[in-house]
């Protein structure tokens, strides 16, 4: 139990949550709820993992997960732009369909080990004491193109034509569309997006963060988090960072707990019989609850909600929003 | 590219024809089948050979039809949750995590244990046991229901992250409290606590030895026959389609949104719950890891494939029933996962059919 440790790991698996947040922020932003982020982090998992191996270098492989994750959303783009489906349900959809996939395609992949994305420390910053340990020293790259990642979208979403035109659609889209921004393209667009964020957070997993492919333990839920987060965060990229953060830490910290034989000058119970360890991997879960709980409570005081256009199809020329 | 014709989408003024959303749910799943088809070709296998042994494996002979038939009961009434629950546009995606608990809390009757297991009548045992699993099921509803009444929190999120807890608890006490010698198993329920199987009358009729269903399947259609009237014959049942449809006009008619809301998802839950009963007492006659291999999940599919139609739903399940026992056996393992994904989606794009005419047009005469 090492605080140093604890934020140092956090970092590193917040930043899978990170990707797929934004992503998934950024398609809600548009109007388009995409519940498929488990799916397209599995498929993106798979396709880096084993591009990664085909062609012995981590970064195509990287770039091959973000384009599977791209493409599987397209499919949820086209059933709930064009054909107007159920956006919960075609999400759904797009959850078995990305697991089933790289189910399918992944057989065999488990204990290969194909080249990782690198791990670094950055010259100067890692020399302050306790932030560079924590921050800077002996992480992936991935953990510093996040850090670099969460502001930029921040900004691009709030402080950028292109984002107002993003935030235009998913609150009115009639609105948008009379001001001539293309209503269609823009979500297919941002729908891509966050397919992209979320097969870049999947290989996070199988090239970086744990390295290997385990099937459906790869993910292990991890993209529903992310879609939760979204939820928490109120739509606000930089907040969906921080929680992503502090979900790492958090689920760190509670791994943790098992470790030591004494805690607070007690017999650790968790130490003492390790089925209690149930318990604490149901915590990462129960946590997502009470965030949503209190984060609902939040938006609602504030009256801050979802964007008002989130899952309704736009159909030009008809009454709606 | 000058083609002649032009695709033109013409939204429907009229209601569609009675058969058309069977035509089209039939089609998608043929259409599905073939893509799944191509995909298989396309990494290397055969699927015509995978077809064939699909049919033998699952309905080829009458042991198999009933493996098929066990496997399609718990998909009844998980099918039965989700439709109730999506007939309100409540997305409880939780029926996985419910039918865990519906499971745990009906064993508990035998591993408390909550009733003499040697002098109780059997009958006894077994209404307290559904008993026992729908209230854990509805326990598991509640929970997301009544946050979202109250807190207005998104039910999707909640239920699936309940799903994860669901089983972690499972797994807590059949690996500590109830493990068997340390395996992460329950001992077997003693005979009392079990469904009566066809091949408990392999003594009188010889045909019966070896089929092994139970008298879950039934619970399953009644369950079904009892849904189909709260929804077209009930008061209630019109209030909650009336709240499905339009929240709006629903609210402005003074109905009790919250109420519905939260008994919609514990009957929901309670429907998921007595499938994980059925299934711990008509299958595996214990509690164990994976007792499911994704009932919840496949309960959503069967639901919408059925149109939230209730006896649809038998039917369906009986597909997706024989999906699942082909899928053990077929290789690669994750095919009838995918081939389930494609489903879900060819139905979900075919209801634009449901909504608009698709005409071809010449490109001259539009001129």
């Amino acid at each position: 139990m090492n605080i140093e440790i604890i934020l140092h790991a956090g970092l590193a698996t917040g930043t899978i949550l990170l990707f797929a947040a934004i992503g998934e922020v950024f398609a809600e932003r548009s109007g388009i709820l995409n519940l498929g982020v488990e799916g397209m982090m599995l498929l993106g998992a798979m396709a880096g993992f084993s591009t990664s191996l085909a062609t012995n270098n981590a970064w195509v492989g990287l770039i091959v997960a973000m384009l599977a994750g791209g493409i599987l959303s397209l499919a949820h783009g086209l059933v709930t732009i064009h054909f107007q489906a159920d956006q919960v349900v075609s999400g759904l959809s797009l959850t078995f369909l990305g697991t089933g996939l790289a189910l399918v395609l992944g057989e065999g992949l488990t204990g290969q080990h194909p080249p990782t994305i690198p791990i670094v420390d950055i010259p100067l910053l890692s020399q302050i004491p306790f932030l560079g340990p924590v921050f800077f020293s002996e992480h992936s790259l991935l953990v510093y193109v996040g850090y670099l990642f969460a502001p930029l979208a921040w900004y691009y979403v709030y402080k950028t034509r292109p984002g107002m035109h993003l935030r235009a659609v998913g609150e009115k889209p009639s609105a948008a569309d009379t001001l001539g921004i293309s209503v269609y393209g823009v979500r297919y667009f941002y729908t891509f997006v966050g397919g992209m964020l979320a097969g870049l957070a999947g290989a996070t997993i199988s090239l970086s963060v744990s390295p290997g492919w385990y099937s459906t333990q790869t993910t292990s839920g991890q993209g529903w988090i992310a879609v939760g987060l979204v939820i928490f965060a109120q739509w606000n990229p930089m907040r969906a960072a921080f929680g992503g953060y502090l979900f790492g830490m958090l689920r760190r910290f509670i791994l943790d707990l098992q470790g030591p034989a004494m805690l607070f000058g007690f017999a650790n119970p968790l130490y003492v019989n390790s089925n209690y360890g149930f318990f604490l991997q149901m915590m990462p879960f129960v946590l997502t609850i009470i965030a949503l709980v209190w984060g609902s409570r939040a938006a609602t005081k504030k009256r801050l909600g979802a964007p008002a256009a989130l899952g309704v199809p736009y159909i030009r020329g008809e009454r709606g929003l | 590219m000058n083609l002649p014709y032009t695709v033109i989408f013409e939204k429907r003024t009229a209601d569609y024809p009675k058969w058309l959303p069977a035509v089209t749910s039939l089609v998608s799943v043929l259409v599905a089948f073939i893509i799944s088809g191509i995909v298989l070709k396309i990494i290397g296998g055969d699927p015509l050979r995978v077809l064939k042994f699909f049919f033998t494996a699952t309905f080829g002979s009458w042991p198999v039809f009933s493996d098929t038939m066990v496997k399609a009961t718990p998909l009844i009434m998980v099918g039965l949750a989700c439709a109730v629950a999506f007939k309100m546009k409540l997305w409880n995606i939780g029926a996985e995590g419910q039918f865990y608990m519906g499971a745990f809390f009906s064993s508990l009757v035998v591993l408390v244990p909550m009733v003499n297991l040697e002098t109780t009548p059997k009958f006894i045992v077994i209404t307290l046991m559904i008993i026992m699993g729908m209230i854990g099921g509805a326990i598991w509803g509640f929970i997301p229901g009544y946050l979202k009444a109250k807190y207005q929190v998104n039910e999707i999120i909640i239920t699936l992250m309940l799903n994860y807890v669901a089983l972690y608890w499972n797994n807590f006490w059949i690996f500590d409290k109830w493990s068997d010698a340390g395996f992460q198993m329950t001992p077997q329920f003693e005979k009392i606590a079990w469904l009566p199987r066809l091949s408990d009358l392999a003594k009188e009729y010889r045909q019966f030895s070896g089929i092994t269903l139970h008298l879950g399947v039934v619970f399953g259609i009644i369950a079904a026959i009892i849904i189909w009237w709260i929804l077209e014959r009930s008061h209630w049942g019109y209030e909650i389609k009336l709240i499905g449809d339009n929240p709006q006009a629903a609210r402005y008619a003074g109905l009790n949104i919250t109420r519905n809301l939260v008994l919609v998802m514990m009957l929901s839950g309670a429907l998921a719950g007595l499938a994980g009963m059925s299934e711990i007492s008509g299958v595996v006659h214990r509690l164990q890891e994976k007792i499911s291999p994704g009932y919840g999940f496949t309960g959503i599919i069967v639901a919408w494939l059925a149109k939230l139609s209730p006896f649809a739903v038998i039917i369906v399940s009986i597909l997706f029933g024989a999906l699942i026992v082909a899928g053990r056996e077929i290789q690669p393992s994750g095919l009838s996962n995918l081939l389930q994904g494609i489903i879900l989606f060819m139905v979900i794009s075919s209801d634009v059919l449901l909504r608009y005419k698709i005409r071809l047009v010449r490109l001259e005469q539009e001129a």
